[in-house]
């Protein structure tokens, strides 16, 4: 698991993880009883659905040299 | 004489305005509480040195601190993590925005635990956060820093975050009034994220009325923040005065609601409004759906601090950090996911639904926060069971979405606070602060100072 998360856990921490971990998983594993049939999962509670913004240029996050503005560079500096 | 940090924020708004005081006066006593306190309490990160400038503004000349999870342009942003320990940020958060062009004046940059990862403020790379009330306990947190630095006076207000009770939490255990505001109600932009479909930003002051005025200026939609709302700000401050009568307030009857909470319920009912008994039927499966959902969405959201582009790398999170990214990353792995993540999701469309049945028999919810008084260091750290049941009692508002405010309402017979949350519909803030205010008007809990 410390692996997929890309993070290194000392062989000390490793014991008192393990059981933390196991500890922790016990106490979330009591939703496993309930019954869940039929229920909808919810990710987010806004109502909001495909919030897009105007298409327009928004000056205040374009950053202007002269008469240019700034882009990500396409070619390396050789 | 003088004692300016006792004062509301709008009684000294309009003393600068009239040129009894000037900013000098207010700051140089945050500033002198800074400097006797904070060597006991440790509620800083980082301190700021105000600029005095500006000539309009609702706030000129009030100064406040930030949870060190706001990014603030050209001054360290640390999250309470060694990881951004140096980290300067080129833009500063909508919210910080706000009040600096309001003309308030930034102090300083609260301790809190790491990433908002605990409820005490020992999770923290930068030293634990000492009670005011009992310098050998816990200030709560995450927002730990935020909370004691008002509760002694070293700010007129602050901006916290809240995603399972963080600023909550230690308002209730620093003797403070602080508002977890509606999912959207004040933009996210710029506040380093822990659990996004659950963190909120909100006010922590002294007072409901305080409370109000600062979220009037923080409250509204942002471009910078999609998931920030377009409903409709109310006149908050306008709105406290208002009448409470015939309001219905709802204790659920699955919360242990103890004999100070009991006696504000009371005090409610002889402002003329009634108080029933209703139902939360899911709190008990709250917690464990929050530890699921909170934490994969901070693996996801702390994947990306790998120390290339700027901080430091990955073996530098703490022991509690690294625990709550390998359940997130546990929970959402493949073969797991329906059985954790989805479930827990799933848990929380039946804890909505369970507040909108609340909802139609009574308008604002009275609860508890804590179902204990502010702890000793290593109770709640060393105890991870111990400290997700910490969040018992604020958990559910994160996932419903809905607002709660948080208000002082007595303290332990020895001597620590003890604080309640009035909970509402969503963008209910009106209403709750309303309550608040008039309960301020009639109790005095929330003047009562530590003895420093």
């Amino acid at each position: 698991m410390a692996k997929l998360a890309n993070l290194t856990v000392s062989p000390k921490g490793e014991k008192k993880l393990v059981s933390q971990f196991e500890e922790t998983l016990k106490t979330v594993e009591v939703i496993k009883e309930l019954n869940t049939e039929g229920v909808e999962p919810i990710s987010q509670v806004t109502g909001l659905t495909n919030v897009m913004r105007e298409d327009e240029i928004d000056e205040q996050r374009i950053i202007k040299i002269g008469d240019y503005f700034k882009v990500k560079a396409i070619f390396n500096n050789e | 004489m003088n004692k300016l940090t006792e004062e509301s924020i709008l009684s000294l708004v309009s003393k600068l305005k009239s040129k009894e005081i000037f900013p000098d006066d207010i700051m140089a006593e945050c500033q002198a509480n800074i400097i006797k306190f904070n060597p006991k309490i440790n509620a800083f990160i980082t301190e700021v040195k105000p600029e005095i400038k500006g000539i309009g503004g609702l706030l000129l000349g009030i100064p406040y601190a930030l949870k060190d999870s706001y990014v603030t342009k050209g001054i360290k942003t640390t999250v309470g993590s060694r990881i951004l320990a140096d980290y300067i940020p080129q833009y500063s958060a909508t919210v910080v925005e706000k009040l600096n062009n309001n003309g308030a004046l930034l102090l300083g940059k609260t301790n809190m635990d790491a990433w908002g990862h605990g409820a005490s403020t020992e999770n923290t790379d930068f030293g634990i956060v000492h009670n005011p009330w009992d310098l050998s306990r816990v200030a709560g947190g995450s927002g730990g820093g935020l909370a004691a630095a008002i509760a002694s006076r070293m700010c007129l207000f602050g901006i916290g975050e809240d995603t399972g009770g963080s600023i909550r939490n230690p308002a209730g255990w620093c003797n403070i009034t602080a508002l977890k505001v509606t999912y959207g109600r004040v933009s996210r932009y710029g506040c380093v994220a822990y659990a996004s479909s659950l963190d909120t930003v909100g006010p922590t002051a002294k007072t409901a009325e305080d409370c109000a005025v600062v979220l009037q200026i923080i409250a509204g939609r942002d471009p910078f923040d999609a998931t920030s709302s377009n409903h409709e700000v109310s006149d908050y401050v306008g709105g406290l005065r208002k009448d409470i009568k015939n309001i219905k307030i709802g204790i659920p009857k699955e919360f242990m609601a103890g004999e100070l909470i009991l006696a504000a319920a009371k005090e409610f009912e002889k402002m003329g409004t009634t108080v029933v008994e209703v139902s939360l039927p899911s709190l008990k499966y709250a917690v464990a759906a929050y530890y699921l959902i909170a934490p994969s969405e901070t693996s996801s959201n702390l994947a990306r601090y790998d120390g290339i582009r700027y901080g430091k790398d990955r073996s530098n999170f703490t022991f509690e950090s690294v625990r709550r990214i390998m359940i997130g990353t546990y929970a959402l792995s493949a073969g797991y996911y329906d059985e954790y993540y989805k479930k827990a999701q799933k848990v929380r469309s039946l804890i909505i639904n369970d507040y909108k049945k609340i909802f139609e028999t009574c308008d604002v919810v009275l609860a508890p926060i804590s179902s204990e008084s502010a702890t000793k260091p290593g109770e709640l750290l060393d105890d991870p069971v111990k400290n997700m049941m910490a969040d018992v009692y604020t958990v559910t508002t994160n996932i419903a979405g809905i607002p709660s405010l948080a208000l002082p309402c007595g303290f332990t017979q020895d001597g620590l606070p003890v604080g309640m949350q009035l909970q509402g519909k969503m963008f209910s803030e009106d209403l709750l602060l309303r309550l608040g205010y008039h309960y301020q008007q009639v109790s005095d809990w929330h003047k009562k100072i530590p003895d420093l």
